[in-house]
């Protein structure tokens, strides 16, 4: 079980470091939004730093969006997706090795930099850990949601507006505790531990919701 | 393509879901002592189920469940104009109300009945689910955007505003939500046996979402919105009001299932369309005797 789990994560993540694609892509693509947001509301840094949270948990939201439409696309494309289907290792095994390997190399990004893109926004240092905290809990969520959105979507060409349609409701409960939670890391009227708590509950659930869900997308698109 | 040919002749009503797996379930491996009675009531809605039968009796129904519907609304408007009494805060505004609560009964109803047929695509692939399941999506999609549409212009009067980012207001406003990315799910996938599965998925992975969903969005409007006095409904409802709303509940229920029958039939009829053309066109493709001989 250990084995082909570790195989095919290990094959994803120099994949993804070989090419260098989508994970170094979505960070630059946070960086736009976080860098976008000033230019819509104005340059005031009292504004920026009391809704600094909820701009980084948004631009982390849309910057997971970005690079999932691949996750499952590319192997359909070259076939891979078919041999990994008929593997004796569980399919359900593959599709978590595989979005692990996916949150490693663009949810775990997102969450590290979050506090340097922080001080655009003017964060304060316990805001700043605070988010990042909470996208470091949070953001395992929206990849699994958005796993079973890529599965879905795997063989539609042009899939990546269908993915996004269909996911974002269901990121919805992930966004607003992630940003309560960062909010009560500054003070606020919940203790930090609630949401953050429901927030590591959320990563949990969708963890087998998603895991289960693209298993059986994969298995069904056939 | 022998095969498939052979497949969508075997299959008549042209259903690509009824691949060579679909067992009968009078032979699907029952639990031991299972009740008889429950295996008669199986039975027969399996019998209800097929295809062909199923459009003989719906189309024997519908004409008397859509008057039985037309009868109910009829009352039920009649009650809640000239019956029921004006709001003593409210006013005439009240009135809203009648079409409003049944709109968002039905919207939350439909996401049920899909997420049931969704099970049946996905554990027996009955064809029939994926009709209904289908089906079911726009209608549900239409009457929560009627319950939305109504409670903003309800909300303009009494609230001062269209609309208020309450908790019921906003889980709504997600189920719309939802239901746009299962219709557009559905229109992407072209092959309707592959949509079916696909859109079944969505729609549980969706069921088990909207409970959270509904938690969370709740939790948000009271850390957003303290002591809220927005609130519909209020003080228990006089029951002067409770009869013309039951009536109108009634009412738009079996119009809803009036109007999900119809849209099934004309799935299946869209269908059996969708197998003869391509049925023609492969009888107008298939190369002639000579040259397959060659």
């Amino acid at each position: 079980m250990i084995r082909p789990f570790l195989a095919v994560l290990v094959r994803d993540l120099r994949l993804a470091g070989r090419i260098g694609g989508s994970g170094a892509l979505s960070l630059v693509f946070f960086l736009m939004i976080v860098v976008l947001v000033p230019f819509a509301l104005g340059p005031d840094l009292n504004l920026l730093s009391r809704i600094g949270p909820a701009i980084l948990w948004l631009a982390a939201v849309l910057a997971t969006l970005i690079g999932l439409d691949r996750l499952f696309q590319a192997d359909e494309e070259d076939g891979s997706l078919d041999l990994l289907t008929g593997a004796p290792a569980p399919l359900e095994l593959v599709v978590l090795a595989k979005v692990l390997a996916h949150w490693l190399t663009t949810g775990l990004p997102l969450a590290l930099a979050a506090p340097l893109f922080g001080l655009l926004v003017a964060l304060s240092p316990a805001a700043m850990a605070g988010t990042s905290l909470t996208l470091l809990v949070g953001t395992p969520a929206l990849t699994f949601i958005g796993a079973v959105g890529a599965a879905l979507t795997a063989s539609i060409r042009r899939g990546g507006l269908i993915l996004a349609v269909v996911v974002l409701p269901l990121m919805i409960p992930t966004l607003i505790f992630g940003v309560s939670a960062a909010d009560a890391a500054t003070g606020g009227t919940v203790p930090l531990a609630t949401p953050l708590l429901i927030l590591g509950a959320l990563s949990l659930v969708a963890g087998v919701v998603g895991t289960l869900g693209a298993a059986a997308a994969l298995r069904w698109s056939e | 393509m022998p095969r498939l040919c052979e497949n969508r002749i075997d299959n008549r009503h042209g259903h690509a879901a009824f691949r060579g797996a679909l067992r009968p379930s009078s032979a699907l491996p029952g639990r031991a002592g299972a009740g008889y009675t429950a295996r008669m009531a199986q039975g027969f809605f399996t019998r209800l189920a097929q295809p062909g039968r199923f459009m003989r009796w719906s189309g024997a129904a519908l004409p008397w469940i859509g008057g039985l519907s037309g009868v109910l609304l009829l009352a039920g408007l009649y009650l809640s104009w000239f019956v029921a009494p004006a709001d003593y805060q409210q006013g005439e505004t009240v009135r809203i109300m009648f079409i409003h609560v049944p709109a968002a009964w039905l919207g939350v109803f439909f996401y049920g009945a899909m997420a049931v047929s969704a099970l049946g695509t996905l554990v027996w692939r009955h064809p029939l689910a994926d009709v209904a399941q289908r089906a079911a999506a726009p209608i549900g999609a239409a009457f929560t955007l009627i319950c939305l549409v109504t409670g903003s212009l309800w909300g303009k009067p009494m609230w001062g505003t269209y609309w208020v980012w309450d908790a019921r207001l906003t889980s709504m406003l997600v189920l719309l939500l939802i239901y746009a990315g299962l219709i557009a799910l559905w229109r992407t996938i072209e092959d309707p046996g592959r949509a079916a599965r696909a859109v079944a998925i969505l729609t549980l992975v969706g069921a088990v979402n909207l409970p959270i969903i509904k938690f969370s969005v709740n939790w948000w409007s009271t850390l957003h919105q303290p002591a809220s006095i927005l609130r519909m409904g209020g003080p228990t409802i006089h029951p002067t009001m409770l009869y013309p709303l039951l009536v109108m509940i009634a009412a738009f229920s079996v119009l809803g299932i009036a109007l999900h029958l119809a849209a099934m039939r004309t799935e299946i009829l869209r269908r059996r369309v969708r197998t003869l053309a391509i049925l023609e066109a492969e009888r107008l493709d298939a190369p002639s005797p000579a040259a397959q001989a060659a």
